[in-house]
């Protein structure tokens, strides 16, 4: 192996140990970490490791500042951006369940997401509150809305509004979502 | 006609009208084009003459902003409309109301990759177990059986259980008593209407007095030595002693009001800034 195959390989290693095991709060390592600890090159290292990640339907998920999405980012937008590993493929709804969610609490996830992202990204609590209570018993609505605020799907400010919080923009394609709820026949 | 002040006090409604206007539909996610701009810029427009006074300027800066806000939520309402994130949140709502729980689900694993994260032990908090474990003394040490410590009994004095504060000096109905007297000697030296202020009464040299005579102070009012006068407007509380022990209160609402006695209040009360 060439001496510059080995530095990657071990760039490689170093990058996927730092991004699967949580080492703050929230998963995931910003950009000037991952280039304090592997190099400028960072963004190479991890089309490598994405590459191999690919055979295990995984990939390494960039999530910019504010929201968007840009084609071709700055180094300095990728050192503030945060990088995951995320699904690459789909999960079968028998699959969601093994990852710890209740059908319930999933279906009450995909209607507060959807009802903020279709209120433009805002919407008042007891709106999305008087929605799930449609789908979901009264007495589950207050602690499910609590539980996506404190897995970082929701967030909620102080007039009780509900936004989109770091995980869903990490998680989920808004923009499918609605064409897909919206295709679909009731 | 309307008098220049007439004119001037319309003018100061209509602006704190848009500017509340402005406000809802801020904070409400409302439509922002229910808010008629050029009207709201119209009617600035017209009474900024009227404004000399500072108040009356910041209130006209005030709906100028307001008015700001509601155009930049306009622009960004028309932004989103045309981008291909738009969808009538009614129409949403109603597929997701005629949706069955199944298909939402179904719908949403589509979309939705979770990320993978692993949980582990640190280096420091492996360190930290360590160090606790071998600190940790054996457990048939930790659970020896402890013999019961041997008590000796004796008798404890009055004067003993006064000094312990377990007991008071002075029986509670003589100490009620002495305080009433109290009560109606200061409403005779300092009282108007035959009744004084609340702290007039209550606060004392120390801390610690202040709040021994508002305990008692508590009882004289719930044992209907007095009653207690509260003007909420004012924020003026009134204790008036009363000529006899009133027992029974007929057709009154009987309330329970409670008297926060912080330090910062005493410390006003002494520097002369609470009556």
């Amino acid at each position: 192996m060439s001496k510059r195959k080995a530095t990657y390989a071990s760039k490689v290693k170093r990058a996927t140990h730092m991004l699967f095991y949580k080492r703050h709060a929230k998963p995931g390592v910003k950009g000037w970490e991952l280039r304090k600890a592997l190099g400028s090159d960072y963004p190479k290292v991890l089309k490598v490791l994405d590459d191999y990640l690919k055979e295990l339907d995984l990939k390494v998920q960039t999530v910019f500042e504010n929201e968007k999405t840009i084609e071709k980012p700055s180094l300095e937008q990728l050192d503030k951006a945060r990088f995951l590993i995320t699904l690459r493929g789909e999960l079968t709804p028998k699959e969601a369940k093994m990852v710890g969610w209740r059908i319930d609490d999933l279906a009450g996830l995909a209607i507060a997401i959807s009802h903020i992202i279709a209120n433009k990204g805002k919407a008042p609590r007891k709106e999305v509150e008087d929605l799930l209570r449609e789908k979901l018993p009264g007495w589950k609505v207050g602690s499910n809305v609590d539980r996506y605020i404190r897995y970082g799907y929701l967030t909620q400010d102080e007039s009780e509004q509900l936004y989109l919080d770091w995980r869903t923009r990490a998680e989920v394609d808004q923009k499918a979502l609605i064409d897909l709820l919206l295709r679909t026949e009731a | 006609m309307q008098s220049k002040r007439e004119h001037e006090k319309q003018g100061r409604e209509k602006l704190v009208r848009i500017i509340s206007t402005c406000k809802a539909v801020e904070e409400r996610s409302l439509d922002p084009f229910l808010v008629d701009v050029d009207e709201s810029i119209r009617t600035a427009r017209e009474y900024l003459p009227e404004w000399k006074i500072p108040e009356d300027l910041c209130l006209d800066a005030q709906t100028i902003h307001s008015i700001a806000s509601v155009v930049k939520l306009q622009s960004e309402w028309v932004k989103h409309r045309s981008t291909s994130l738009y969808t009538d949140p009614f129409l949403l709502k109603d597929k997701i109301i005629r949706m069955d729980k199944h298909r939402l689900v179904a719908t949403f694993a589509q979309v939705w990759r979770p990320i993978v994260e692993f949980e582990q032990i640190s280096i420091h908090s492996i360190m930290e177990s360590l160090q606790y474990w071998i600190n940790l003394l054996p457990l048939d040490e930790r659970w020896k059986e402890q013999p019961p410590q041997e008590v000796q009994a004796g008798q404890a004095s009055r004067e003993e259980l006064v000094k312990e504060r377990i007991l008071r000096e002075r029986m509670f109905s003589e100490e009620l008593a002495d305080y009433w007297q109290q009560l109606k000697a200061r409403v005779a030296e300092n009282g108007q209407n035959g009744k004084v202020t609340y702290w007039g009464f209550v606060g004392a040299d120390t801390y610690e007095e202040t709040v021994d005579r508002a305990f008692m102070t508590a009882f004289l009012i719930t044992y209907g030595y007095a009653t207690l006068e509260i003007h909420p407007l004012e924020e003026e509380m009134f204790i008036k002693p009363n000529e006899k022990p009133e027992t029974k209160i007929a057709n009154k609402q009987l309330v329970s009001v409670p008297i926060p006695i912080p330090v910062e209040d005493w410390q006003k009360w002494k520097r002369g800034e609470l009556k």
